[in-house]
C-alpha cells in the first residue's frame, strides 16, 4: 500500500539524459523502481539507459501510460518542465531541482490549482516507498519496508531518521520530502491525510524546522480530526539566530519568523509527541507504539 | 538579496513610482555638497543598510541646512547600526541617502510578495503605514488588506479602487495610489522580486502619492534572467567567512561560539547546533555542505574553521547520502587539516553512505580524531573539549 507511490508506479524522467538525470535514473532502476521513459526536447526517438526518450512530457506520458514524473532539469527550466508535466495530466510530479526562481514556482502553483496533479518539491529529495519505488535522490541503503510514514523538510535529517527507524526495527511505509523552499507542492497536512488512510502506516514522523507554516498547518489539521495514529515531530532550529537564513530558503519568512519553540508548542497542544532532539525520534515513536 | 533604499527607489522610479529627489553620499563632505543639488526646505539623512528597522534606532535624521546634513552624515557614516533585524553585530553604514523631507498627510503601507499558502503573488496594503506598521500588523492582522494579483502578475484595478474606498481614501488620492501601485506591481514582476515594500507610502495634502521609503528583495535564484543585478549581489555586505563559503557552494553562517561544525544538509546543521547548545556548548558557525559541493570546496570551508582562532574544537557530523557521500567530506577535511597551521582537536561522527570508508580515509591520513557512532556522543565530547579550553 504505502502512499502515492508503489510497485505499480510508472515513472518518466524529465531531464533523464543529463548528468544528474543519468546518475539517479540508473540508481532508481538498480533499486527496482519502474521507470518507463525519459523526456528531452530534441532527443525524441533515441534510447537512454535502455529506455525510450521522448520530446515532450505529454508524448512520454501517453505512450508509456506513466503516472509519475521525476523533474531533474536545471533550475532555469524546471518551472516550465513542471507545468508541462501538469498539462500532460501526470498524477504525481516530483521536482528535486534546487534554486528554482520563486516567480517560476508561483506559476507552477497557478497551473496546479486547476488540475488533479500532486506536486512534491521543488528542492526535495523526493519520495521513497522502500523496495517498491524510489523517485528522487535519496540514499536507500538504510531503507527497509515497514510501518512508519515520514514527511520531512530536510533531506539530510530524513536519511538520519530513516536509519534510526530501521535500526529500531520499525521500517518505513513511505518517506516524503516536502522540500526546503518557501513555496512548494504538498506539505505536512496532505501527507498526514494520506498516511491516515494508509493501513500499513502505524505512525507518522514529521521533520520540521524554523520558518514557514508547515508545522502550524499540520497542528491545525490534527486538531480537526481524530487522527488515530501516533505522530512524532522533530523541529530543528530552536537555537538558530533570528533573521538569518540557515541553508533552506524556507526558513526565512517575510512576516515574522515563526520560531521553532512556537511550532513545538503548537504541535504539542495538537497532541503531537515532540522528539527531544535528532537522536530521540525513532525512540519516541517506539515508545508511542508500545 | 535585499537592496538598500536608494537602489530600491531607483528601480521603482523606472516604473513611474514617484520618489523624493535625493543624492547618495559616502563622506560628510560629499553629503554637504550633494544635498545642495536637491531643491527643498528640509532634508532627511538616511543610513543605507540592507536590514530594516533603522528608523527606530537613529538611522534616519532630519536636517534643516547643508551643514546640519554634514554633521548628521558624519554621525552615521562608519557606524554599525544594530536593528531588530541585523543581529548583535549590526550592519556597517557605508553610505547615506539624503533626500527632500516630505510633509505626510497620511502614511500607508504597500507591498507585493507571495502568499506562502497559495504560492501566488499578492498585494498587501494598510492604512497604518510608518515605522509602527509591523507591530500594528502583529497585534491586529486585520489592519492589513490583501489583494491577489492576476495570473499574469497584474493588479485588478477595480478591486484596488474598492479596497481604497473601504480604507476611506477619497479625492485625488485613489488615482495617485492606483497609478503608483500598478507601477510597483510591474517592478515586482519584471525584476523577479520576492518583495517590493513601500513604507511609508505617503499621501500629501494635495492627494499626490510618493514612496518615502522602499525596500526591494530580489530572488538570488533568478539572477540568470537579470545580469544587470550582478553588481548588486557583490554589494551584499557579507562577512569574509560567509563570502568564502558561498564561493565554495557551502551555506555558512558565522556564530559566536567556539565549536566549529562541519555538517552536510541544512536540517542536520540546525539539529546539530540545537544539540550543541542544549548540551551547554556554543557553535562557532552553522554549516550546510550542499549536495553538489566537491571535496576541494569542502577543504576550503574546513580550512576557514581550522584557521579561525575562535575555534577550540571541530565537530564533523555527516550523514552521507545522495551525491555527498561521507568519503567526499572526509577527503576534503583531511586535505584542509594536512595544510592547516592551526590544528584544533577533531571529533567525528560519520553515518550513512560510505561512513566506514570515510573513517579509514581520516585514519590513513594520520589525522588525530575521536569518532562516535551517534550524534549525541560526538556532540557531548565536542562540548567537553570546548569547555576545557580546546585548542
Amino acid at each position: 500500500m504505502a502512499i502515492l507511490v508503489g510497485a505499480d508506479t510508472r515513472v518518466i524522467v524529465q531531464g533523464m539524459t543529463g548528468r544528474a538525470g543519468t546518475f539517479y535514473t540508473e540508481q532508481a532502476l538498480h533499486y527496482g523502481s519502474h521507470y518507463v521513459a525519459g523526456v528531452r526536447p530534441g532527443k525524441g526517438g533515441r534510447e537512454h539507459l535502455g529506455l525510450p526518450v521522448f520530446n515532450t512530457a505529454k508524448e512520454a506520458a501517453s505512450e508509456t501510460k506513466a503516472n509519475a514524473s521525476l523533474v531533474m532539469v536545471p533550475a532555469h527550466k524546471a518551472g516550465d518542465a513542471m507545468i508541462k508535466a501538469i498539462e500532460a495530466e501526470v498524477a504525481l510530479v516530483v521536482c528535486v531541482t534546487e534554486r528554482v526562481p520563486v516567480h517560476d514556482i508561483s506559476r507552477v502553483k497557478a497551473a496546479l490549482a486547476g488540475s488533479d496533479t500532486i506536486l512534491i518539491g521543488p528542492n526535495s529529495q523526493g519520495i521513497l516507498t522502500p523496495n517498491a519505488c524510489k523517485i528522487g535522490v535519496m540514499p536507500t541503503t538504510d531503507a527497509t519496508p515497514g510501518s512508519i510514514g515520514i514527511a520531512s523538510r530536510s533531506a539530510s535529517l530524513t536519511s538520519e531518521i530513516l536509519a534510526q527507524t530501521t535500526a529500531y526495527g520499525l521500517g518505513q511505509s513511505t518517506t516524503v520530502g516536502v522540500g526546503g523552499d518557501p513555496i512548494h507542492g504538498i506539505g505536512f497536512r496532505k501527507c498526514l491525510e494520506l498516511f491516515r488512510d494508509d493501513p500499513e502506516t502505524k505512525g507518522v514522523i514529521l521533520i520540521g524546522e524554523v520558518g514557514g507554516s508547515e508545522e502550524e498547518d499540520a497542528a491545525a489539521y490534527l486538531e480537526s480530526v481524530d487522527y488515530g495514529k501516533p505522530v512524532v515531530a522533530l523541529v530543528v532550529g530552536r537555537h538558530a539566530p533570528k533573521e538569518r537564513r540557515m541553508g533552506h530558503a524556507g526558513t526565512l519568512s517575510i512576516f515574522g519568523l515563526q520560531s521553532a519553540d512556537e511550532k513545538i508548542e503548537r504541535l504539542a497542544s495538537a497532541g503531537v509527541i515532540i522528539a527531544e532532539n535528532a537522536d530521540d525520534v525513532a525512540h519516541a515513536m517506539q515508545v508511542a507504539l508500545d | 538579496m535585499n537592496l538598500s533604499e536608494h537602489l530600491s527607489k531607483e528601480i521603482l522610479a523606472q516604473y513611474g513610482v514617484p520618489i523624493p529627489s535625493g543624492r547618495l553620499a559616502t563622506t560628510p563632505d560629499e553629503a554637504e555638497a550633494r544635498c545642495r543639488e536637491i531643491e527643498c526646505t528640509k532634508y532627511v539623512v538616511k543610513a543605507q543598510i540592507g536590514a530594516g528597522g533603522r528608523g527606530l534606532v537613529g538611522g534616519i535624521k532630519f536636517a534643516a541646512t547643508p551643514s546640519a546634513v554634514r554633521s548628521e552624515a558624519a554621525k552615521l557614516l562608519g557606524k554599525r547600526l544594530v536593528t531588530g533585524q541585523t543581529g548583535a553585530a549590526g550592519e556597517m553604514v557605508k553610505s547615506v541617502w539624503i533626500e527632500e523631507a516630505i510633509d505626510i498627510a497620511h502614511s500607508f503601507y504597500l507591498s507585493f510578495t507571495f502568499d506562502q499558502h497559495s504560492g501566488l503573488p499578492v498585494m498587501l496594503m494598510s492604512a497604518k503605514g510608518g515605522v509602527e506598521f509591523e507591530q500594528a500588523a502583529r497585534m491586529d492582522p486585520d489592519v492589513v488588506r490583501q489583494l491577489p494579483l492576476t495570473l499574469g502578475g497584474d493588479l485588478d484595478e477595480d478591486a484596488l479602487r474598492k479596497m481604497l474606498g473601504g480604507l476611506g481614501v477619497s479625492g485625488n488620492a485613489p488615482d495617485a495610489l492606483v497609478a503608483l501601485a500598478k507601477g510597483a506591481a510591474r517592478a515586482f514582476r519584471d525584476n523577479d522580486a520576492t518583495l517590493v515594500e513601500i513604507n511609508p507610502l505617503a499621501v500629501r495634502a494635495d492627494g499626490s502619492a510618493i514612496a518615502v521609503d522602499a525596500k526591494i528583495a530580489l530572488d538570488g535564484n533568478a539572477l540568470f534572467r537579470h545580469p544587470e543585478f550582478e553588481t548588486f549581489a557583490e554589494d551584499d555586505n557579507l562577512p569574509e567567512q560567509e563570502r568564502i563559503a558561498r564561493e565554495n557552494d557551502i551555506n555558512f553562517v558565522k556564530l559566536t561560539g567556539n565549536i566549529g561544525v562541519v555538517v552536510n544538509g541544512a536540517g542536520l546543521g540546525l539539529a546539530t547546533n540545537d544539540m550543541i547548545i542544549d548540551g551547554g556548548g556554543s557553535p562557532a558557525n552553522f554549516m550546510d555542505i550542499r549536495t553538489t559541493t566537491t571535496s576541494l570546496q569542502i577543504a576550503k570551508g574546513a580550512a576557514m574553521l581550522l584557521q579561525d582562532p575562535g575555534v577550540g574544537v571541530v565537530l564533523v557530523n555527516v550523514h552521507g547520502g545522495g551525491m555527498t557521500a561521507c568519503d567526499t567530506v572526509a577527503e576534503g577535511f583531511a586535505l584542509a587539516y594536512a595544510r592547516a597551521t592551526r590544528k584544533p582537536p577533531v571529533v567525528v561522527r560519520m553515518a550513512g553512505q560510505n561512513a566506514e570508508w570515510a573513517l579509514s580515509i581520516l585514519k590513513n591520513r594520520r589525522l588525530p580524531f575521536e569518532d562516535f557512532e551517534d550524534m549525541g556522543g560526538a556532540i557531548a565530547r565536542a562540548v567537553e573539549i570546548a569547555r576545557k579550553g580546546g585548542a
